[in-house]
């Protein structure tokens, strides 16, 4: 374990005791006691809806709890011996109806005005769509400015390696599948500052400019949500869902959220990370990527198998690791670790095609990973974790796979 | 409300009384019906807390120390639908079957044989349910519990769903039977079996939201079974209700599932509202305030729940239209539970109080549940809710009115009624170590959710971001302590259960109303042979 409960214990008075109500670009930095105002105009007319609510049910929380207290002081039986009699009064019952009715509308008419504002998704400059997968999320820039045939689109991955949050101090009994058994109780490496929170490719957006994001899933419901700009959509397969964000200028850096709606195993493990640039990074971003996407595929070869073993396990924590184990030893994927699949050679083309296409409830890595991941990763799966085949799979073995 | 004691009710008692495992097995009589469905809850809430705590252990600090993440969604999906199905509502019914009749002068529920069917229905449908864990825990390969959470959303459930969905289809199949028989019959008893005199208005407010919840559950158990028909013909005879690939729509999943959800959420706590009614009067020695706005306050609070239920589903992607309407009509709800917060502050106000446990127990309810209720006045907010939703912060505001709610009311009235049930008094220095921990405790693990919620952690998390940290560890903290609370709870039930304490008389409160307090303590095995009169 990283820390001792006592340093836990410590760590969490001392952040009791400091309430920062500020901005925060960093989201580590965060409030301890009340909702991120965030960037966006929006996100801060929802903070200031949240405060105007929140102080009004203050309100009327201590008014009720303070009538309560006043009578369990001055009307116990030793201070009250005969108790009034009345049990009715129409009067006091009305006013309690109407008065609540009329907080109601006036709480009513600001959250109607920012309801309306974020529904309002017209004219945006940048249009991006944005797909959760088990358990990962990809983006899809369709349109920006006057180019309406832009044809990036990248994966998003947890970057956070599995040594970092694997640390299992039981194994086998009663929580026996899944736990790696050679970690058990070892000593886990210092977390990150953006543990469970950093990605391999982070989704880059312009600030000053209307972002539009055209939500959608391949699998099972998924939620987008950066809580800085304001609001969360949920991401339903078959459906196209609407959001926006505007970041004002000047507010660039990156911003963090996390998916929202439970979508199976690794539910906690796939993080939304944007980067805001200004305009003109923005412009010479994209220009970069769209010369990459139109060149094809890198099909060079490895130059041996030390390289392309080096880049297989880098492929291997970032895809494979959540469902086959950071071992190889399985998961809600099949284990590698020593298994025929791995090691006997007439399996190499199944190997290979079972991540080209996939195969029941393992998806297609078609389109999330090159031709040379692919190899690579092939590659490490067969040599690494105690499996010795010696098969070095090139990226063109790959590309030529039907 | 006067009444004509029902005297000689105890010369029955060596006529009929059956013993031993019979008694039990077969038994048609509602105080023993009762005792089985108060035991059930409690020990299901043990079971349901048991998981809680493994979820805690995982949650202390960042990391995957204790369990696997689909070990752990398994936790979370099996102790919603046990504490929901297996510990609250068995325990609410538990007490209408014992309370009911007694309340309403009867001599038993309406449909006896059914009331035993619909309570024994309850342990196969749990045992399958806890089977699933089992076999995840202890089985070998690689088989998995319900993992899709309490909700089961679609298509994580249908699609995705581990082959243990059919048995937790066949589950809950089952605890919808057993809750419609024993609301049918709640309903049948209160019409049909009130003792002369006794009018639909003079009812105590117990029975009047008993009567509320058994038709909430007739209208919306048969929704629930419905939504997991569709998930099974979806699962294995190719339809697709709720595959978008198939023409079908998930998000009518979530709508017909909320259907039922939301009215779900008042049935676990309209009980609360008539026991605290019950229990407030009685120790401020003050009628109940504003009785007729109480029953219709109840009867608004019922009828709006059927057309809130998208506010669980704000993110959806709904027309502004539709949203609007959800968000006017949920915040429309606070009215009507206004008006019973500020009747029962009107009770006590100019009373003469006393603070014995089942009082202490009620306060703590109306203020904790008055929080909870406040929190869910912000979550009605949609453009908030925006931020809110599927956060710690709606975990925050249901354990408040779920757990600082119900299961606090409930608490109040097994130390309420207790005495009538076994004839001894609870013990009163257990009782008192029970309540001010689990007050505490239930505070510390509740509390800091709403701030980890606002800061922007998930729900529903294996693992989480670091500066969520500090506040986790208190709350897993919190809730140890809660769960260690409540085994204190189960010696003062067991000492009861030995009539073991303070012969209690028949009517241990002084200021307590109502029939059940005429028949002695503890209640015989019949009363009300003859129908008492009320006048």
């Amino acid at each position: 374990m990283q820390s001792t409960l006592f340093h836990r214990a410590a760590a969490g008075l001392t952040a009791l005791m400091i309430s920062g109500m500020t901005y925060a670009s960093d989201w580590t930095e965060r409030s301890n006691l009340d909702l991120r105002p965030g960037v966006t105009e929006v996100s801060q007319d929802i903070q200031d809806l949240h405060t105007t609510v929140l102080w009004i049910v203050t309100v009327i929380g201590l008014l009720v709890f303070g009538l309560i207290v006043i009578s369990m002081i001055r009307h116990r039986r030793s201070k009250n011996p005969n108790p009034a009699t009345f049990h009715e009064n129409v009067f006091l019952e009305v006013l309690w109806t109407v008065i609540p009715f009329v907080i109601l509308i006036a709480m009513a008419v600001p959250a109607t005005r920012v309801l309306v504002k974020l529904d309002d998704t017209a004219e945006s400059q940048l249009t991006v769509k944005v797909t959760g997968y088990r358990w990962k999320w990809s983006y899809e820039y369709l349109t920006y400015e006057d180019d309406n045939n832009i044809g990036v689109s990248f994966f998003s991955n947890l970057a956070t390696p599995p040594e970092q949050y694997n640390n299992p101090v039981l194994s086998g009994g009663l929580f026996p599948y899944g736990t790696a058994k050679d970690l058990v109780g070892k000593e886990a490496p210092e977390k990150d500052h953006n543990y469970q929170l950093e990605v391999d490719k982070k989704l880059v957006i312009p600030s000053g400019q209307k972002v539009r994001f055209l939500v959608t899933s391949d699998d099972v419901i998924h939620s987008f949500w950066v809580p800085d700009f304001g609001g969360k959509k949920d991401a339903i397969p078959g459906f196209v869902n609407e959001m926006w964000a505007l970041v004002p200028e000047g507010k660039e850096g990156t911003y963090y959220g996390q998916c929202a709606e439970l979508c199976g195993k690794n539910h906690a493990f796939m993080p939304v990370a944007v980067e805001v640039v200004t305009q003109d990074e923005f412009k010479a971003w994209i220009a970069e990527e769209k010369e990459k996407a139109a060149s094809g595929p890198d099909l060079t070869p490895f130059s041996g198998l030390d390289q392309a073993m080096e880049e297989g396990q880098q492929v291997y924590a970032t895809a494979c690791a959540l469902c086959h184990g950071a071992n190889g030893e399985g998961g809600i994927g099949l284990p590698f670790a020593g298994t025929d699949f791995a090691t006997k050679s007439e399996y190499l083309n199944e190997h290979i095609d079972v991540l080209v296409n996939g195969r029941a409830a393992m998806p297609s890595f078609k389109a999330q990973l090159t031709p040379r991941q692919i190899a690579a990763v092939v590659t490490y799966e067969r040599n690494a974790f105690g499996n010795d085949t010696g098969d070095l799979i090139q990226p063109a073995d790959v590309n030529d796979h039907e | 409300m006067s009444t004509a004691a029902a005297t000689h009710d105890d010369h029955h008692d060596h006529h009929h009384a059956p013993t031993g495992l019979k008694r039990w097995l077969f038994s048609t009589n509602h105080k023993d019906i009762g005792t089985l469905y108060l035991w059930f809850s409690f020990a299901m809430f043990l079971v349901g807390g048991f998981m809680a705590m493994v979820i805690r252990a995982e949650l202390l600090e960042p990391g995957m120390q204790f369990v696997d993440p689909e070990f752990f969604n398994q936790m979370t999906t099996v102790h919603g639908l046990v504490m929901v199905f297996g510990a609250v509502m068995p325990a609410t019914v538990g007490l209408a079957n014992w309370m009911i009749p007694l309340m309403i002068g009867a001599p038993d529920m309406a449909l006896p044989r059914m009331n035993n069917w619909s309570f024994w229905i309850l342990p196969f449908a749990f045992g399958i349910l806890i089977f699933a864990v089992l076999m995840s825990a202890f089985g070998a390969g690689n088989p998995s519990a319900p993992n899709f959470g309490w909700t089961f959303y679609a298509p994580l459930s249908t699609k995705y769903g581990p082959a243990s969905t059919d048995l937790f289809i066949l589950s809950v199949h089952m605890m919808g039977i057993s809750s419609i028989m024993g609301a049918i019959n709640v309903v049948v008893t209160v019409f049909n079996m009130r003792a002369p005199g006794m009018t639909l208005m003079k009812m105590p407010l117990f029975v009047w939201t008993w009567l509320i919840t058994a038709f909430l559950l007739i209208a919306v158990i048969p929704v629930l079974a419905g939504v997991v028909t569709m998930m099974l013909t979806d699962r294995h005879f190719g339809t697709s209700f709720f595959d978008a690939a198939g023409g079908g729509d998930p998000v009518l999943f979530q709508h017909v599932f909320w259907f039922f959800g939301h009215p779900e959420v008042y049935i676990m706590i309209l009980p609360s509202f008539g026991i605290v009614s019950a229990i407030i009067p009685a120790f401020a020695r003050k009628p109940l305030f504003g009785y007729a706005s109480m029953v219709y306050a109840t009867a608004s609070i019922a009828l709006l729940s059927f057309v809130v239920w998208a506010h669980h589903m704000f993110t959806v992607g709904m027309p502004l239209a539709g949203t609007l309407f959800f968000m006017y009509m949920t915040m429309l709800i606070s009215v009507p539970t206004g008006v019973k917060v500020f009747n029962w502050v009107a009770t006590m106000w100019r009373g003469s109080m006393t603070f014995e446990l089942p009082m202490k127990w009620a306060i703590a309810f109306v203020v904790l549940f008055t929080c909870g209720g406040l929190s869910g006045l912000m979550l009605a907010m949609t453009p908030i809710d925006f931020q809110y939703h599927d956060t710690y912060f709606v975990v925050a505001h249901f354990h408040y009115v779920l757990v600082t709610g119900a299961i606090f009311s409930i608490f109040a009235a097994a130390y309420y009624w207790l005495p009538k049930w076994s004839g001894v008094m609870p013990s009163k220095l257990l009782g008192e170590l029970h309540f001010w921990n689990s007050l505490i405790s239930a505070n510390l693990l509740f509390f800091p959710m709403h701030f980890v919620g606002l800061a922007g952690m998930p729900r529903r998390y294996a693992d989480y971001a670091l500066q969520f940290a500090d506040y986790n560890f208190w709350i897993s903290i919190g809730g140890f302590w809660f769960g260690l609370s409540q085994v204190i709870f189960l010696v003062v039930a067991v000492r009861c259960a030995m009539k073991k304490g303070e012969p209690a008389p028949a009517k241990p409160w002084e200021g307590a109303e109502g029939l059940e307090w005429e028949v002695p303590s503890p209640a015989p095995f019949h009363t009300f042979d003859t129908p008492p009169v009320i006048k």
